[in-house]
């Protein structure tokens, strides 16, 4: 593996080469076998101190590797490790699944003209991969969470507007009537006797 | 303590509902009410390999491998599941073995892929490719207590190739491909020395080769050929340490082939000499100390191996029994099991390979009929307390069932049937009886109360740690969700699930639990005959009015066998009891089932069965059944899409079939159109159409300027979508520019093609979801590597002028002209793409009783979980700055891509294992719709899409209503005292 990457600079992943190249050594293992293709290795990173909530352990032990849309999955060993062997040249699509965390699928694109060079890209976010570790861009909280008690909350209630309405009814109101005018009081109150028709022509009666 | 009582409350308020849906685009859960509504079962598949932890590590355990490509690792106490991983179908596995007494070895993909699975808790150690020729019979050795290499070395061998593996590290120590062409090797051996390895394998038919291999080196240190006259079938078993039986070519004959010395010598033994009764095939199966098994359609049989002379016959078991592998007790003695069955009990006979005639264990447990036979057995032994052995098995059954059976009871079993579902229905519960009065269930006010005051605690953060765990208990206590009969709202129901097996079983929404089952005589598999397949469950019967005191039905459509034109069988079950009420054997193949929304007088569901010579046949079989058919038949159309030819087509039907005139409930098919795509550039990929029995609430759609749009509603829209060959691959197969999909919406009456649009660089796999006058698909495209979903929707534009009132007054309109497929329709279309994150395994769409609340689609993604996304999302009106209006509309602005909203996946923290199915259910209360989902696990959940605007929903705080009356009285008679004394005062001043 080391001898691959020496060889080329610009090989940006961890790559193992089965078609003969440059580095006879690493290549020579490979050969062996029916399939003509790369390898894909790379790593599952999950930072387990972030972890919070809802006992969904940071393991990778769930951790699928999916390539090609599920042409083939692999699972991530205790180290995050994974590998595709195998592989042929083209542009491949790396999805990672694992419960509790939002991984962004990655455009992996193999090089047929130049042998091993591999590339690799997150789709969602268009940032290029250095080197094939695939982190989780967000935690995924499955369940809404529960606002700490407060008095707002219980206020913005509909029953917490009820009392709210009342109270204010109760304690605002007569402050309200208080500062009316006694004399146009007792007109209203007059005319209500005489037309107890409208309740708004009143209200608009007493702001006039 | 019930549960708050769910009524409707507010009568469906359009407003309240654009309220309510503006408010919130996720539906989601708090952590504390999860398996309220939803429920999550684990299943496995039927077991095909187990091996058992050993005695020494202390834990009762076994690891299993099944049928659905799982490996698991069960307690032997409870039979419940400590790890479990489920392997993409693509990779199948074939063989597992324990290394070390702590890792699970399995071999996959034809013996390319081995890996090492903590046996603890299932986490993978290593994996090894492996470079070989696929081979069908992969082998897997691991070599015990070798002291070559400081570890146990695991010997793989698929076809000429052999490898060492490390089984700590998995790294390949040596490797040997042998140079015979076609030589597959099927056995692998070790020399009691441990230094040399042995290698049996066949070439071509007819020649044998062994290979002494060095086992630090792999080096061949001897090579020994044989031809083999007459040939061999590949079937081989091993008979004793230098014995191979292998069955020869003609299956009639078995050869016994010595093979220890320098050369190879053999015997060969007429199967008929050793079984009279011999009809059909046979399988062998080795015990160990010259002991192998002879299995017939009629009989078990126990052989002796006598050296290579022969044969000798010990017992004789008759089917159906089952003969486990031998399993090492003491270094001498091996034992073994054989379950028979005795009328409505199973034998569990327990033997030592040493002593054939004694019998150590002979029990009779009592088994379930509706399990069918047995078709496995693993034998597992423990110590007793007075240090004697004693044995227990794992037992297969026909259902794919796996039962623990001890000391003569069955311990426990698991339904692994579930994991494995081909279709799902739904029936009623039946109606509520009189009698039972609410005041029974809530039967005490002081106790209802406190459980609302706990709750009211619960939401308002005051709770502690206990009091959450009482309100959890009570919550999933509340027994209301568990009742076996009708509830107003619709939330409980039956779900008729028919399983690969042939087994039916509904199961109670409330919580999952099995109420009947019925393993189907006419779909169960005779062991070596056909294969009989399930097909469909659809609704038989669904009493209604005049026959509302039947109870319902269903119907089972299955194929007696592999191929297509093997004869159908029927099966109706009582939803209710789960009892065969009828079950026909079709003289005629299915190759379609078409379920019409038509019913004869007893409400039976009329169906139509396309068979492989194109003809339709009705069912029921009633004169009833057949008027009410001839007067629709004139306007009955339907459609077939055959995959392979590439082809569509539509078809009326015409009285009489060709053969049997006779027949007046067979029609034969008459074509009338059909849609050839071009084989080389475009293959269909996927058809999809409406369910049947989806309601559509209105066809005008108002939009944010006051404007009406038409919906296209059509239930003969066809979907359909096809890809260029090259895109049909996998992703990385093809470039973008030799990828492409087409997308074609069809109408199936007049085979008129609506609208049809290419997307250049996409690339399959098409997922497709249509309901009311849009179309979902999901794709994957190559020129931005990404998926995608689009959207189109199809709008009526010959009603598009009704928007005149004066025309509407005048009778102007065109509101009541009949409508009628062969008009030429003017329609209007919108499309639209969006970036999707995830690979898409299934796609669903929200139902409910009235077509009222919006849509919301179920997208099953790659990492086994569904996520509701609103179908608002999916709108093609959506722009980059929406107006005022189109705001008001709730219209979202356009992004690129669909979100994904962690809170809005419905099965939250669980995953669906395999995921396969959704199907969505609606319940009687219009918000609400009941989710059910299918893979390896089930879930099944409760969803409203614009969340319970016509309910209160259990979070609904009754205590906090309750309060807020009291304080509410309560100031009003203070305030009422407060004017009185202020009215007093006045008087007296």
């Amino acid at each position: 593996m080391a001898a691959s990457s020496l060889c080329h600079r610009h090989l940006l992943l961890f790559l193992l080469m089965a078609v003969a190249s440059a580095c006879l050594g690493t290549a020579a293992a490979h050969q062996a076998g029916s399939g003509e293709g790369y390898t894909i290795a790379g790593r599952v990173k999950i930072d387990g101190a972030s972890v919070k909530g809802f006992g969904l352990p940071a393991k990778t032990s769930n951790t699928k590797v999916i390539l090609n849309g599920g042409q083939r999955v692999t699972f991530a060993r205790p180290d995050g490790y994974f590998a595709f062997h195998n592989v042929p040249a083209g542009t491949h699509l790396i999805e990672v699944s694992s419960i509790g965390y939002f991984f962004s699928p990655v455009r992996v694109d193999i090089s047929a003209r130049n042998p091993g060079y591999i590339q690799a890209a997150l789709t969602e976010t268009r940032r290029v991969l250095n080197e094939l570790v695939l982190e989780p861009l967000k935690e995924e909280q499955y369940y809404e969470v529960r606002e700490p008690f407060s008095v707002m909350s219980l206020l913005k209630s509909p029953m917490g507007l009820m009392v709210g309405f009342m109270v204010l009814m109760v304690f605002v109101m007569p402050k309200l009537m208080e500062n009316i005018d006694p004399e146009e009081m007792k007109q209203a109150q007059e005319q209500m006797r005489n037309s107890p028709s409208s309740f708004s022509g009143m209200l608009s009666r007493a702001q006039g | 303590m019930a549960a708050p009582p769910r009524r409707s409350l507010f009568v469906l308020l359009a407003g309240l509902l654009v309220f309510a849906s503006l408010a919130t685009l996720a539906t989601a859960i708090y952590e504390d009410q999860v398996g309220l509504a939803d429920w999550h079962q684990k299943y496995i598949g039927k077991v095909k390999q187990a091996v058992y932890h050993s005695q020494k590590s202390g834990r009762r355990r076994v690891v299993v491998l099944t049928e659905e490509n799982v490996i698991s690792s069960l307690d032997l106490r409870s039979g419940d599941i400590f790890w479990r991983h489920v392997i993409d179908n693509n990779d199948p596995l074939h063989q597992l073995s324990l290394s070390h007494g702590k890792y699970v070895l399995t071999l996959s993909s034809g013996g390319t892929i081995l890996r090492a699975w903590n046996l603890r808790d299932g986490q993978m150690i290593w994996e090894t490719n492996l470079r070989t020729s696929t081979a069908s019979d992969p082998q897997l050795h691991v070599m015990s207590n070798n002291k070559v290499a400081k570890d146990n070395l695991v010997l793989v061998s698929a076809g000429r190739w052999i490898y060492a593996v490390s089984s700590i590290d998995g790294a390949i120590s040596w490797e040997k491909e042998f140079s015979i062409d076609g030589l597959e090797i099927k056995r692998i051996l070790q020399s009691p020395e441990n230094d040399v390895v042995y290698a049996l394998g066949l070439a071509g038919s007819s020649k044998l080769a062994l290979y002494h291999l060095s086992a630090k080196t792999g080096e061949i240190l001897k090579d020994i050929q044989e031809s083999l006259p007459g040939g061999l079938c590949g079937e081989t078993v091993l008979g004793s340490d230098n014995v191979l039986v292998a069955l020869d070519k003609a299956r009639s004959s078995l050869l016994l082939i010595e093979f220890m010395g320098e050369r190879i010598s053999y015997n060969k033994v007429h199967v008929s000499d050793l079984v009279q009764d011999l009809s059909g095939s046979f399988k062998i199966q080795s015990l160990s100390n010259g002991v192998i098994s002879l299995q017939t359609s009629s009989s078990i049989s126990l052989l002796k191996l006598k050296g290579t002379d022969g044969l000798e016959v010990l017992q004789r078991f008759d089917q159906p029994a089952a003969v486990s592998d031998s399993l090492t007790i003491t270094e001498k003695d091996e034992a073994f099991a054989v379950v028979q069955h005795l009328g409505s009990e199973i034998e569990f006979i327990v033997k030592f390979t040493s002593d054939l005639s004694s019998e150590i264990i002979r029990e009779k447990v009592n088994i379930d009929q509706n399990r069918g036979n047995v078709e496995k057995v693993f034998l597992n032994s423990y110590i007793r307390t007075d240090k004697s052995h004693g044995f227990r098995a794992l037992v297969v059954m026909e259902d794919h069932s796996l039962l623990l059976i001890q000391q003569g009871d069955v311990v426990w079993s698991r339904e692994d049937g579930l994991a494995s579902i081909v279709d799902v229905t739904t029936s009623e519960l039946p109606v509520e009886k009189d009698g039972v009065s609410v005041a029974d269930v809530e039967h005490n006010l002081f106790e209802w109360l406190k459980g609302h005051m706990l709750k009211l605690k619960g939401t308002l953060m005051l709770a502690n740690a206990d009091e959450v765990a009482a309100i959890q208990a009570l919550r999933l206590k509340s027994s209301e969700k568990n009742k076996m009969t009708r509830d107003h709202n619709g939330f409980r129901k039956l779900l008729v699930v028919l399983t690969k097996a042939g087994k039916v079983m509904a199961l109670h929404t409330g919580d999952g639990r099995v109420i009947w089952s019925n393993l189907l005589p006419s779909l169960r598999a005779s062991r070596f005959g056909g294969m009989p397949s399930a097909l469909r469950i659809c609704q038989w019967q669904v009493p209604h009015h005049s026959v509302m005191r039947e109870n319902p039905s269903v119907l089972v459509v299955g194929k007696s066998g592999a191929e297509s034109s093997t004869p159908g069988v029927f099966s109706i079950l009582d939803s209710y009891s789960g009892e065969e009420l009828n079950s026909m054997k079709l003289d005629h193949s299915v190759v379609q089932i078409i379920p019409l929304t038509l019913k004869d007088s007893s409400e039976q569901r009329l169906h139509l069965i396309v068979d492989s010579n194109s003809n339709a046949h009705l069912y029921p079989k009633s004169p009833d059944a057949l008027n009410v058919f001839f007067h629709e038949m004139s306007n009955l159309y339907f459609y077939s899409v055959d995959i392979q030819a590439n082809v569509i087509k539509g078809y009326s039907l015409q009285k009489s079939c060709g053969l049997n005139l006779g027949d007046e409930y067979c029609f034969s098919m008459k074509e009338l159109w059909s849609i050839i795509f071009p084989s080389d550039s475009e293959r269909i990929a996927i058809s999809e159409t409406r369910k049947m029995n989806e309601v559509v609430h209105t066809q005008a759609k108002i939009i944010g300027d006051h404007d009406v749009m038409y919906k296209y509603l059509s239930k003969n829209l066809v979907f359909v979508a096809t890809l260029s060959p090259k895109a049909a691959g996998d992703i990385g197969s093809a470039l973008p520019e030799e990828a492409s999909l087409v997308a074609y919406l069809i109408d199936a009456v007049t085979g008129r093609i609506l609208h049809r649009v290419t997307h250049h660089g996409a690339q399959g796999p098409v997922h497709a979801v249509l309901s009311e006058n849009w179309v979902v698909y999901h794709y994957f495209n190559l020129r931005a590597h990404r998926f995608e979903m689009a959207v189109i929707e199809i709008y009526d534009e010959s009603r598009a002028d009704n928007k005149d009132v004066m025309k509407l007054i005048l009778g102007k309109h065109n509101l009541s002209a009949p409508i009628t497929s062969y008009a030429r329709p003017e329609v209007a279309v919108k499309s639209q793409s969006f970036f999707f994150t995830h690979s898409v395994n299934a796609m669903a769409v929200t139902q409910t009783a009235k077509g009222i609340t919006s849509k919301q689609l179920l997208i099953g993604t790659i990492g086994d979980q569904v996520l509701a996304l609103d179908k608002r999302y999916l709108d093609p009106r959506r722009s980059v700055n929406p107006t005022q209006q189109e705001k008001e509309e709730g219209i979202i602005p356009l992004t690129d891509s669909l979100p994904i909203i962690p809170q809005s996946f419905v099965t939250h923290s669980h995953q669906v294992e395999a995921l396969r199915g959704i199907v969505s259910i609606p319940a009687k209360l219009e918000s609400t719709t009941l989710v059910f989902t299918y893979g390896v696990d089930l879930f099944y959940t409760q969803l409203a899409p614009s969340r319970t605007y016509d309910s209160l929903t259990d979070e609904f705080s009754y205590a906090l209503l309750l309060i807020t009356i009291a304080v509410l009285v309560g100031a009003i008679i203070v305030t009422w005292i407060w004017s009185e004394k202020k009215e007093l005062r006045d008087k007296w001043r």
